[in-house]
């Protein structure tokens, strides 16, 4: 048994990920401006990786960061009233935030609603959805730019020019380093939580790529979600979106055969979902709301109950998403009803859901349109038909995996169950 | 990002007979809350002592049943956690935080390993 510690650079490294999201939470709260608190944030990695191998960790390793980014937030600020002082002093006038004054340092142990400001400033509305994504990510997931352009598969550059444009942005626009309060405050919460949702779907659903699901970005979600619902665990809709990820990502290891190839969620192996993962799932359902993360969170609940597929649900998730549509009417949601119904009533009932959406312009090009149909029609007996869907789908998915199955499917064989994983 | 099973190993005959003292549990409070709200921790909890507890053997295609206290071993299973961490190191970080809440006059020893997924 060799007894080792951690280099002293790994240790530095795995406190400042660990510390970086309240640091820099932190730090912003002084200088009002995200960008400059992330590269003070990152200064005190650099002196406390040139400063510990000498001086040893200290004790209180998190605390050390915190305190010399705020000693060079507070000096900056300084800095900048002198600037504008000897400006004002020759006679011209600077468009200056105003400093703050003592009672804006706050407490440095106090930090939560400062992680909070973070949040929403990250997910502002002013942003495009890639960028608070990007943002987001690299200020509260502590990922690298490099870590997010794999989980995106765009380059390197392109995330690190996002980020930077995103953080000009919110600078220019003059975004104020807080909460909303007021008839603001549901729109913006829901802003945040659609990016966590859709960083999460984006690892859950690769829309295209070789892999069928990047697990490490669903877990990088899941983690957002868990850290928002302790910061804000008065509002049920974040509770929703938690027990819906929780659910979603307890079937992640079940949702892939060995070879990568997707495994339907009717030939799923049940004992490979995550019991832990549901639980945790039930539990924040049970603090849920009526919105639509919630509702979706009480279909991915039926599911997860069913130990069997045979003994799902189906009358209750067509229930559920009958309410869906109401709160959030798509098509895409009128399809998922379908396929529930078919469940609940039969194919043929099921069918005449789907043919009326035949028509839709938004699904025109979605493949899973034609991929439920061709479900519906082979179980009605309409084999030839329903070849053709599956053909017309493969063609139609960006994800080699699914094409895969779905030209499986496409060639003349028995066929199988629902498309839904 | 892996998942961490850390299991704490006390040394039941030498520990201090009274307990968590209330002050550790306090930091030990604030720590923990600390981890959940990071969205790391998943679950923790400390098990009663080994004389509650009972071993059962499968050996020679037969079960046997020992009831504790298990005192031929010098350490024992006194709590665990399980945390989702970017990786060991950072679950390491976590493990030390843990491990300062507690006066010098402890020993104890955490056995971090990584959750074989799939």
């Amino acid at each position: 048994m060799a007894v080792t510690a951690g280099s002293t650079a790994e240790t530095v490294e795995a406190v400042f990920r660990i510390e970086s999201a309240r640091i820099t939470a932190g730090v912003a709260r002084i200088v009002r401006d995200v960008g400059i608190a992330e590269e003070l944030a990152q200064d005190a990695l650099v002196a406390a990786l040139e400063q510990w191998p000498e001086s040893g960790v200290p004790e209180k390793p998190g605390a050390w960061l915190m305190a010399t980014a705020r000693h060079r937030a507070i000096d900056l600020v300084r800095r900048r009233e002198t600037y504008a002082r000897k400006l004002a002093e020759v006679g011209r006038s600077l468009e200056d935030v105003p400093p703050p004054g003592p009672e804006d340092l706050g407490d440095p142990d106090d930090i939560d609603d400062d992680l909070l400001r973070l949040i929403f400033t990250a997910c502002h509305p002013v942003l495009s959805r890639e960028a608070r994504a990007a943002l987001t990510l690299r200020l509260l997931g502590g990922l690298t730019t490099d870590e997010i352009a794999r989980a995106f598969l765009v380059s390197e550059p392109a995330v690190a020019q996002r980020v930077v444009r995103a953080k000009r942005t919110l600078a220019k626009a003059g975004v104020p380093f807080e909460v909303p309060g007021g008839a603001d405050r549901e729109a913006r919460l829901s802003s945040v939580l659609e990016v966590i949702y859709l960083v999460f779907n984006e690892g859950y659903a690769a829309t295209a790529g070789d892999d069928l699901c990047r697990p490490g970005l669903c877990e990088d979600a899941l983690r957002l979600a868990r850290v928002l619902a302790n910061l804000m665990p008065g509002e049920p809709e974040v509770h929703g979106l938690l027990a819906l990820l929780e659910f979603q990502a307890s079937r992640i290891a079940a949702r892939t055969g060995p070879g990568g190839e997707p495994v339907l969620l009717a030939d799923q192996d049940r004992s490979r979902w995550n019991r832990m993962l549901i639980l945790r799932g039930a539990e924040a359902l049970l603090r849920a709301g009526r919105g639509p993360y919630s509702v979706q969170a009480a279909i991915a609940a039926c599911h997860a109950r069913a130990v069997r597929y045979e003994d799902t649900d189906w009358a209750a998730i067509a229930a559920l998403y009958g309410r869906l549509l109401e709160l959030t009417p798509s098509p895409v949601v009128e399809l998922n009803r379908a396929v529930a119904v078919s469940m609940a009533e039969g194919p043929e009932a099921g069918l005449r859901l789907v043919d009326a959406l035949a028509a839709e312009p938004v699904l025109r090009g979605y493949h899973l349109l034609p991929s439920v149909r061709g479900d519906l029609l082979a179980r009605v007996g309409r084999d030839e038909e329903a070849r053709a869907e599956f053909r017309r789908a493969a063609s139609l998915t960006r994800n080699a995996r699914e094409r895969e199955l779905l030209l499986a499917r496409a060639a003349p064989s028995p066929s199988g169950p629902a498309p839904e994983g | 990002m892996p998942r961490f099973l850390t299991l704490i190993r006390i040394d039941e005959k030498n520990a201090p007979a009274e307990g968590p003292s209330p002050e550790l549990q306090e930091r030990m409070g604030a720590l923990f809350e600390e981890i959940t709200k990071a969205g790391v921790m998943l679950d923790t909890a400390g098990l009663t002592p080994t004389s509650e507890g009972t071993r059962v053997t499968w050996a020679g295609g037969k079960i046997s049943c020992t009831d504790g206290p298990f005192t031929e071993s010098k350490e024992v299973i006194g709590g665990y956690s399980i945390i989702q961490a970017k990786d060991k190191a950072e679950a390491l970080e976590w493990t030390k935080r843990f491990l300062r809440t507690h006066e010098e006059y402890w020993t104890i020893t955490a056995e971090v390993r990584e959750i074989a997924e799939g």
